[in-house]
């Protein structure tokens, strides 16, 4: 099993996601002064979106930051994206953007801080796409 | 007014000038930023192009949709009105008070533009019919009420914001349902576009609304904390029961009842979300219509990879990715 790397801003949507999904979990930080978590592994990234009506400044910039490292991004197995629907067609596009920009895919999408039915799939599709993953390395 | 030298004002009255290159909470920058590139009036969504579509719906459909526009409207006018400008006394700082004179300009526009669809759509009488309906229904009317005793000057400005919360998040949508019901009978689809930012505006409202709540319970001990929670899960009873009864009024003629309390259900888990608070109804009373959600959403159909459909999910198109397209 991998590892998560998530962003959470003072909202703490995401946090609460991640709190509940109960799997261990390094936090990208709200400040830029802060240090980034510098995983070893490969990983999956849940982050929430921020774009504005046109689709604007969807990825958080504390994000950017953390992918913009090619050590960090090289080790970036997919994406999680978190949103809300009422943001009609950007909704949970911060996902889109890293998966065109990484190559990686979207895995998941879910509003605000997910339910119980998106907290047990995530849990479920991760077991999952972990054990795919370790198939090919191997 | 009184006239009062500055010697005689006490230190917390000095008139001061809003610095927004000194920011104590980056919410508030942020916030303002995404709804000041949002901003929209009516006269952008070409309305008329619905005169056709209106046309094909039945009396009482007709009826029903001035209706729950006259609604609509009056939840924005008392956000316009009170909601918004009765959080400004507790704002932590000058950053949240602009932002909430935004909300309350933009609570304004929503209203508006409900008039806008009136006037491209209805005839005079159907729209002064519905007034006097939404002034004499029970249910619209008690719930008006409710949520304007917790905006009272004397109410406690957490509970207000509470208030606000469930206002800007959940009971909207008895009313937005209709709209994006008719967008996915592909009618009516230039209203829904409308309707569609004012949903995105409501959205974002609601979730600044509950971070500030979020920060301000965070300082409080325990008890008070545990005492607020209870007081937001017994309004959110109360508004649900009155939310029900005025549902079923108003859809159970069209067989739509059921189909729209579970997108209550669904809209009231984020509304609590919004507070920080975990949900209320459970999963199966929470399954909205999926023609709902795309109406909500439209392009954004799940192809996740964890969704089931495995099969369609299409990975981004590869881009090389540059350092530099990663700067900022």
């Amino acid at each position: 099993m991998a590892g998560l790397v998530f962003y959470s801003s003072a909202s703490g949507n995401t946090a609460r996601l991640v709190a509940a999904l109960g799997l261990p979990a390094k936090r990208i930080p709200i400040r830029p002064d802060d240090v980034m978590p510098a995983p070893l592994r490969p990983f999956v990234l849940i982050c929430p979106t921020y774009a504005d009506g046109e689709g604007r400044g969807a990825v958080p910039k504390q994000v950017i930051r953390f992918l913009n490292d090619p050590a960090r991004r090289a080790l970036l197995r997919g994406v999680i994206a978190a949103g809300n629907r009422n943001f009609g067609v950007t909704f949970a596009r911060s996902g889109d953007v890293i998966a065109t920009k990484c190559n990686v895919p979207v895995l998941y999408r879910f509003e605000l801080a997910g339910t119980e039915t998106d907290v047990a799939r995530m849990r479920a599709g991760l077991d999952e796409f972990w054990r795919a993953e370790c198939s090919t390395m191997v | 007014m009184k006239d009062q030298t500055a010697a005689a004002m006490p230190a917390a009255a000095i008139p001061r000038a809003i610095n927004w290159n000194r920011i104590q909470d980056d919410k508030d920058l942020e916030v303002w930023n995404r709804l000041t590139v949002n901003f929209w009036l009516p006269e952008k969504v070409p309305l008329s192009n619905d005169v056709q579509s209106w046309a094909t719906l039945t009396d009482d459909e007709r009826a029903l949709t001035i209706r729950v526009f006259t609604g609509l409207t009056l939840l924005d006018t008392i956000q316009n009105t009170v909601g918004a400008p009765a959080l400004l006394p507790d704002a932590q700082t000058p950053h949240e008070e602009a932002v909430l004179t935004n909300i309350a300009f933009m609570e304004a526009v929503h209203a508006r533009s409900y008039s806008s669809i009136f006037s491209t759509l209805c005839s005079t009488k159907e729209v002064d019919d519905a007034f006097r309906w939404s002034e004499e229904n029970p249910h619209l009317q008690a719930k008006s009420r409710l949520i304007l005793q917790e905006y009272n000057a004397t109410a406690d400005p957490l509970k207000r914001k509470i208030a606000s919360v469930f206002l800007e998040s959940f009971l909207f949508y008895s009313g937005f349902y209709l709209p994006m019901y008719w967008s996915s009978h592909a009618k009516l689809t230039n209203t829904a576009d409308l309707i569609r930012l004012i949903i995105r505006d409501e959205a974002i409202h609601g979730y600044y609304i509950g971070y500030k709540f979020q920060r301000a319970t965070e300082r409080l001990p325990e008890a008070e904390r545990a005492a607020l929670k209870d007081f937001a899960f017994a309004l959110m009873f109360d508004l649900y029961d009155i939310e029900a009864q005025y549902t079923a009024e108003l859809y159970d003629d069209l067989g739509l009842t059921e189909d729209v309390k579970a997108f209550l259900h669904y809209n009231a888990n984020k509304a609590l979300q919004n507070l920080g608070y975990e949900a209320l109804f459970p999963a199966p009373a929470c399954e909205v219509n999926p023609a709902i959600l795309a109406a909500l959403s439209p392009d954004s159909e799940n192809h996740d990879f964890f969704s089931g459909s495995g099969s369609s999910y299409v990975i981004g198109k590869a881009v090389a990715t540059e350092d530099d397209d990663w700067d900022f």
